[in-house]
């Protein structure tokens, strides 16, 4: 088929693989890219509940930095999954 | 406290990079700070580390270029910065938050160059995992380079839409639908504009005739009415919009694993809001913009805005503005920029027009409002319903203001970043008001989520003041 826009899915190189865990599960990563695009590839988009209501499943959503969705607790401090650098043996943990 | 600059700037996108650039070429020592990994903002975002090569885009270009000469350049830029305190005194001091700890930085001059962010209409299912922003889209293509899921909807007003679905495309996922509340007619009004910059023209063009071949359906004067699923998207629902984007009865179902959705950009006005400039409404810059000059001049002695965060009008616009208010910023300080100047103001007008032109497209129109159902969440972070906000505005909440003090709604970490457009047009529907009249609320610091540890910084616990007991 003609594709106006040309897949480039094969021509981008990624660093190796490196293994982190979240809420115990282990999972891999590239090295350097942001946590929250390493557990969407892995297929973890719900990543917390909602600190109010009935808490729905709730995950990155601006991916920006600005609206707080994607918070996980890294060596107990919480933290934006969208902000924060993938990085070898990484442990996530969920924040609620 | 460290360093006392000549400038600081305040994000280092198109505006903030270009002004840095332009008050350092005069021998100013400019200090940027930008909370980002790298510099070149949402729309020049940089590539994570984890890419090793990938095709060049125009946005990677424009934004390597940036980042080329601000390391070449005598600007000292800080990144992964947050600034979460400003205040005037004799000059500027700006509390900054970097690696887990705050610092202070002096200047005589500031510069906010805060960008944008989106507005997101909220539709039942809007909170569930899956669904993300659109322009939020372009930040994972920009930084990872990744498809937001294996089979996506797309749904958002203006260019955007199309951007996001032919990056999507380039990254090797499935667009299963494209659906945009503006008409063909929309496009076809905006054309005159379109026609002074061919190339975007052409790109756009490009886009949707990519689209069209790989058989990706285009919804036109379609919105996004709910998402199916509970922890994953599992399938969306859109339905035919009126003239004024009021939903249709009808429904249509299509199966997807993920959501973009947006409805056009919005000026991230806090900073300037908090420091005094006063706010004008302006829905073809985006709604709610804090007044200042093309040259970033504001009413606030020393306080200068560019690019976005001063009204929508695009990143060339935020180019030129951004230098104009370098150069400005040096002949404040002494130095003949006059006929650099001239120069930046006529290109930034041109681009500022076509800028105008496309955030025209994005304007919610009233009907959108009525996507949000009473049980629909609107504060993400406090879990508010419409409902809720609804009953709060008939026991008399007549304001952003009152709805947050009483509700919360506003009050969460986002900091009502997400929320108070849908609240003020809420507040419209329920009290006929304009929503030019209904101002956002009042911004107070922190302007981002401070760990109280690094708020507070290093103290020793027996310097706390303790004050006297009142007497009895």
């Amino acid at each position: 088929m003609i594709r106006l826009v040309p897949n480039h899915a094969s021509k981008i190189k990624r660093r190796d693989k490196v293994g982190f865990t979240f809420d115990g599960l282990r999972l891999e990563g590239r090295r350097g890219e942001s946590l929250a695009a390493a557990l969407l590839q892995a297929g973890h988009l719900n990543l917390r509940t909602a600190p109010f209501g009935d808490a729905p499943a709730r995950g990155a959503f601006c991916h920006m930095g600005i609206c707080q969705e994607c918070a996980v607790r890294i060596e107990g401090r919480t933290v934006e999954a969208c902000r924060t650098e993938l990085t070898d043996g990484l442990v996530v943990e969920r924040v609620s | 406290m460290s360093g006392d600059y000549d400038v600081a700037i305040v994000g280092a996108g198109p505006a903030g990079g270009n002004a840095a650039l332009a008050a350092a070429q005069h021998g100013l020592r400019v200090l940027l700070l930008d909370e980002q990994p790298a510099a070149g903002g949402q729309v020049w975002r940089a590539k994570s580390s984890a890419i090793l090569a990938a095709p060049a885009t125009e946005e990677s270009t424009a934004g390597t270029s940036l980042r080329n000469r601000l390391a070449q350049s005598s600007v000292t830029h800080l990144s992964g910065a947050r600034v979460w305190q400003m205040s005037q005194d004799d000059g500027w001091k700006l509390e900054v938050l970097q690696g887990g700890s705050s610092e202070t930085y002096t200047a005589k001059k500031l510069v906010l160059a805060t960008g944008a962010r989106e507005y997101v209409q909220p539709v039942p299912g809007w909170t569930t995992p899956g669904v993300i922003g659109l322009a939020g889209a372009t930040a994972l293509f920009k930084q990872n380079l990744r498809a937001p899921g294996q089979r996506t909807v797309v749904c958002g007003t203006g260019p955007l839409v199309f951007y996001v679905a032919s990056e999507i495309r380039r990254l090797g996922g499935t667009v299963a639908a494209v659906i945009t509340p503006n008409a063909r007619m929309d496009w076809a009004c905006a054309t005159p504009a379109l026609l002074h910059r061919p190339a975007l023209l052409a790109r756009g063009a490009l886009w949707v005739a990519d689209l069209k071949l790989a058989g990706v359906p285009i919804y036109w004067q379609h919105a996004v009415t709910g998402v199916d699923g509970d922890t994953e998207v599992t399938a969306v629902e859109f339905a035919p919009l009126s003239h004024d984007w009021t939903p249709e009865a009808s429904r249509v179902v299509i199966r997807a694993d993920s959501l973009c959705l947006g409805n056009g950009l919005i000026p991230q006005i806090e900073a300037a809001q908090m420091l005094g400039v006063p706010l004008t409404h302006d829905a073809h810059l985006g709604g709610w913009v804090p007044r200042a000059a093309p040259d970033g001049v504001t009413d606030v002695a020393g306080l200068y805005l560019c690019g976005d965060g001063a009204g929508i009008r695009g990143a060339e616009a935020a180019v030129h503005q951004g230098t104009l208010t370098g150069l400005r910023i040096a002949a404040d300080m002494g130095f003949d920029t006059s006929t650099a100047r001239d120069s930046s103001r006529a290109l930034w007008a041109r681009a500022a027009r076509f800028g105008r032109a496309m955030t025209a497209l994005s304007i919610p129109r009233a009907g959108l409002a009525r996507l949000s159902k009473d049980d629909t969440v609107v504060c993400r972070c406090e879990g508010i319903t419409k409902a809720g906000i609804t009953q709060e505005i008939t026991h008399g909440a007549g304001s952003c203001n009152a709805v947050k003090s009483g509700l919360r709604a506003g009050m969460g970490p986002c900091g009502g970043k997400f929320c108070q457009t849908a609240v003020a047009q809420i507040i419209c529907t329920e009290t006929g008001q304009d929503v030019a009249q209904v101002a956002p609320p009042t911004a107070r610091p922190p302007l981002c989520p401070v760990p109280l540890d690094a708020a507070a910084g290093a103290f020793d616990y027996h310097a706390l003041p303790i004050p006297k007991p009142a007497p009895l």
